[in-house]
């Protein structure tokens, strides 16, 4: 079962219930913000996109209160799977689940379309298992505050930790300033905790699930969470 | 609390005239009271009462057997099948958005969703008409970017993609801008909730934000010309509050899911006074409030104001006493405010109270029943016919040359194209719809810019809805009669070349000021037009909203009657899109090219001339053109299909081309014909017509499929991929007329907006 936990103001929980749901088959779950616990039933959480708290503050400062932000911390540590997708990873940033912050874009507008990534193939983290030989995908962005930024020495511990998971690039794989949409730093598009479990991405995999929206670079994310769900059930 | 005496000014202020006094007085056997009067006049302005339009919006169509409501309520509804309805509505939001443009835009964003999730449906699909003055000044640069921003604001907390819209920048619009959302949503054909309020005895309960003290008299504000002092009006403008509105919908759809609502309506314009008075009128019923019971924002609100204020995200619903506690249960969880602030009754009176004393007391049937109705008076402008002479001997080529019927020149028309892709309502929109949310619920199955309609998938069915915004508003200012026509065909064949057929539309007709003959002949030819090519194309009218008084110092707008066709497509994998496919593919022109150049964007763009006939419009070959559209899609025959509209067939294949990241090779002589002007071949507007490509093997076969309804198709090129050397290509009898590296055009039309809006 994959939870996904859903704040006043989440707008892509049902898009990413359905990509759970539709198309891997797989049974998903809705947990309220207020919820204090989470089932042990539920083995991968998802913090979806949205306005959580209507984002009027900085994106995720309100949600980071929220009760059930205990739960998902202690669900972290224990090594189980947190995705935070573009309102998650702030949510998740603004939480310490992950290091460092957002600031708005740097032309100060939202931004819709769709990127280009490339995969660190460094990184272990079980979020990206089924990308298995691709190292660019495409999936799109849409958020206002997704310049992502941090510390010298926090950059240089995620480099060490190959915590890095996502840069903006062209479509052959270089990550160039001109392919940045937003000014993170490093072209940062998505980064993992030291132990890979946690993994915030502003680009969102569950807009490119499915043939019929012309893209499906975004399901292995969804497929390398089930693969990992059932590798630790076994 | 003693209120203000009712004088002879008190009444001016509140827009209302010596006979509409009158009618007040005989409704109630007295003197109105303040409260009274100030219900009154807003329920009477232009904006709600529909007082100078009703007469001609009788001549709309608004049935047939898929049409489940038509207009009169919060918005129509179409059964599409599977039992499910789709429902939707747009409305203007113009005078705000001149004013504050991005809280204007914003709260208009904000009111047509509650508009469509009172009625039961999650909103599915935005799209928006917005009509700037031109972007070379630079208050109409703040007012676009502040109105896009707005919009964006609005709809991508909502959580609601924004798929499509139109833009045009002219002069007409400088001081009166136009700002049109369209919203569609989805519910269960058993499961549509209305704006009644049912059952005398059951209870009223208002929930949502606080009241305060804006939007006072807004709807008042929407139904006058602009002064001077159209900035002092800054405070009439509400403020959104997105995230207040997300919970109020959720909220919403989980009490109507579980069975809590017996009627709902949004406090939109004119708040709790229209919510309450209509939803009394339409039951039959009436309706009493005690408003000390009404949460406000701030101290020492009176009657009246509570009355008319226009806060945004509150919502009034009848519930039964019973489920009550559930009610305010479900609010509670999205945490919104829920207070029962009065209940039905059956006396058919709404009546006002305040800490127990009323404050108004009247016939609720009567506000809108006995509403005034004018018959304005109608008069054709004397300068019509002067702006129906087009001399073409003042098309000239910079250097003073007349451009004659057969005038050959590949510089001359290479500028005419690159001109035309730089226009703002030619030129691509990517820096506005990308700060839109327009993927959110991954139901979008074309992105913006691939073809003519935003086409949406229905999910839990093998559907997909297509929609199209449309008004080409120099034609209607050419001749409304035939421009609203022309309006209507162009936004049906829109959605036809997504594949899809069209069903039924909603319309926010845009004009001046109703008092001038001049405009209400305008506004009667339009909805003539409109009226007739619905009734032929059999797509009824479901919804719509009138914005009159767009003028400024006594300028009106250009008359702007806006449409959404809503067409319906089974198959999810069957949408046609405008991109050229495939290296080889053949090019054909379905539809006959005639000399029309009256009113083009090319005359316009090119030449500053706005004169002459819009092109005639036949409605049997357009809807044989509809019909043929999706027939040859359904039998997989055609690979694209792009409606000629603004720009005429070159900017239409430049469109097809650029969408595909191909070249094109055409030989014109297959269209010409002697008499054809060489510039009417490549940018006259003739309308009726779509370009589509076809595989080679299928070309005979889909003539023969035009003529059998009667219609003519002509091979007129083909597809070219040679990558990074693709050209555009256009010769007429072997000779040269266009020729341009695509990249070239595609730097044109993919910069030109963002250039416009930077210089200064």
């Amino acid at each position: 079962m994959i939870g996904i936990v859903v704040f006043p103001g989440s707008n892509c929980e049902y898009d990413c219930y359905h990509v759970v749901k539709e198309v891997l088959k797989t049974d998903g779950c809705f947990i309220w913000h207020k919820e204090r616990h989470i089932d042990s039933s539920i083995k991968a959480l998802i913090l979806p996109g949205g306005f959580s708290f209507g984002d009027y503050l900085r994106t995720g400062a309100i949600a980071r209160f929220s009760p059930v932000i205990d739960a998902v911390s202690q669900f972290a540590a224990e090594g189980k799977l947190v995705l935070g997708i573009c309102n998650g990873f702030q949510i998740l940033l603004e939480a310490g689940l992950l290091p460092g912050a957002m600031l708005k874009n740097k032309n100060l507008k939202y931004i819709c379309k769709d990127v280009y990534l490339k995969i660190n193939k460094k990184s272990t983290s079980p979020f990206i298992s089924e990308y298995k030989g691709r190292d660019v995908v495409k999936i799109p962005i849409a958020h206002g505050e997704g310049n992502y930024y941090a510390y010298p020495d926090t950059l240089k511990a995620l480099h060490d930790e190959n915590s890095i998971v996502f840069r903006y690039c062209t479509a052959d794989g270089q990550v160039t300033d001109d392919v940045n949409p937003n000014g993170s730093v490093e072209n940062i598009a998505g980064i993992a905790n030291a132990n890979g479990n946690v993994l915030g991405m502003m680009p969102h995999p569950e807009r490119c699930s499915e043939d019929i929206l012309g893209n499906r670079d975004g399901l292995a994310i969804f497929e390398s969470m089930v693969k990992a769900i059932r590798q630790a059930a076994l | 609390m003693k209120e203000p005496q009712i004088t002879k000014d008190v009444i001016r202020e509140h827009g209302i005239t010596d006979e509409e006094y009158a009618t007040i007085s005989g409704i109630l056997g007295r003197k109105p009271t303040f409260t009274e009067l100030g219900i009154f006049s807003v329920m009477w302005s232009e904006h709600c009462s529909y007082k100078s339009s009703r007469v001609h919006l009788k001549k709309f169509p608004t049935k047939a057997p898929w049409v489940i409501q038509g207009p009169g309520e919060n918005a129509g509804v179409i059964d599409i099948g599977d039992g499910i309805a789709c429902v939707f509505k747009m409305e203007s939001h113009n005078h705000p958005s001149f004013i504050e443009p991005y809280q204007g835009a914003a709260t208009g964003v904000g009111g047509i969703l509650r508009d469509i999730f009172t009625m039961g449906a999650r909103p599915i699909a935005s799209l928006n008409s917005l009509r700037f003055g031109p972007l070379s000044e630079s208050y109409h640069k703040y007012l676009f970017g502040g109105v896009v921003a707005g919009i964006a604001g609005y709809g991508n907390c909502m959580g609601v993609p924004t798929v499509g819209g139109e833009i045009y920048c002219h002069s007409c619009y400088s001081g009166n801008i136009l700002v049109n959302a369209f919203n569609l949503g989805i519910a269960k054909t058993d499961k549509i909730f209305y704006g009644k309020a049912q059952g005398p005895g059951n209870l009223v309960v208002y929930v949502g934000s606080k009241t305060g003290r804006d939007g006072i008299h807004g709807v008042t504000m929407a139904s006058e010309e602009f002064t001077d002092d159209a900035h002092q009006k800054r405070p009439n403008v509400q403020i959104g509050d997105p995230f207040t509105e997300k919970l109020l919908l959720e909220a919403c759809l989980e009490a109507m899911d579980k069975g809590l609502v017996v009627g709902i309506q949004d406090m939109g314009g004119a708040g709790l006074t229209s919510s309450s008075s209509e939803m009394a009128g339409r039951a039959g019923t009436g309706v009493e409030l005690e408003l000390s019971l009404v949460p406000t924002r701030e101290e020492g609100m009176i009657p009246y104001e509570i009355m008319l204020s226009e806060s945004q995200e509150r919502m009034l619903i009848v519930t039964t006493e019973d489920k009550k506690d559930e009610l305010i249960a479900v609010f509670d969880k999205w945490d919104i405010d829920g207070f029962v602030i009065g209940k039905v009754t059956d006396d058919g009176f709404l009546r006002v109270k305040w800490h127990g004393e009323t404050y108004a007391e009247i016939p609720a049937a009567s506000i809108s029943e006995l509403a005034p109705i004018y018959e304005r008076p109608i008069k054709r402008p004397q300068w019509q016919d002067s702006i129906n002479k087009l001399s073409l001997e003042k098309i000239k080529t910079k250097t003073g040359k007349v451009v004659d019927s057969n005038y050959y020149d590949v510089e001359y028309y290479n500028n005419v194209l690159l001109q035309l892709a730089a226009s703002p309502s030619i030129a691509s929109k990517r820096l506005v719809y990308e700060e839109y949310d327009h993927m959110v619920q991954i139901n979008t199955l074309v992105l913006p810019g691939r073809s003519d309609s935003a086409v949406v998938r229905i999910r839990g069915t093998n559907k997909a809805v297509a929609m199209s915004v449309d008004c080409n508003s120099r034609y209607c200012y050419l001749d409304p009669y035939v421009g609203g026509m022309l309006t209507l065909c162009e936004a049906a064949r829109n959605v036809a070349c997504s594949g899809a057929r069209p069903l039924a539309i909603t319309d926010c007709l845009n004009f001046g000021n109703p008092e001038k003959p001049e405009v209400m002949w305008q506004f009667s030819e339009a909805v003539r037009g409109i009226a007739e090519a619905c009734d032929k194309l059999n797509t009824p009218v479901v919804s719509g909203n009138v914005s009159l008084y767009n003028e400024t110092k006594g300028n009106a707008i250009y008359p702007t009657p806006t449409v959404v066709m809503v067409g319906v497509l089974d198959g999810w994998d069957k949408v046609l899109t405008q991109d050229f496919k495939q290296a080889g593919d053949v090019i054909l022109l379905i539809g006959d090219t005639f000399n029309d150049l009256g009113g083009s964007e090319y005359l316009y763009v090119c030449h500053d001339i706005e004169q002459g006939m819009p092109p005639a419009v036949i409605l049997e070959k357009e809807a044989a053109l509809i019909e043929l559209l999706i027939e040859l899609n359904e039998g997989g025959l055609i690979k694209s299909a792009h409606d000629c509209s603004e720009g005429g067939l070159m900017v239409t294949l430049m469109e097809s081309a650029l969408s595909g990241n191909v070249g094109v090779q055409c030989e014109l002589s297959s269209v010409w014909y002697p008499s054809l002007r060489v510039d009417s071949l490549l940018f006259g507007e003739s309308p009726t017509r779509v370009v589509i490509s076809v595989d080679g093997a299928m070309m005979a076969l889909v003539k023969d499929r035009a003529q059998g309804k009667g219609l003519n198709a002509y091979m007129v090129g083909h597809v070219i991929d040679n990558g990074a050397d693709n050209m555009f290509n256009i010769c007429l009898n072997n000779k040269q007329l266009v020729q341009l590296p695509m990249v070239t055009i595609k730097n044109v039309y993919d910069e030109a907006l963002g250039r416009a809006l930077e210089r200064t």
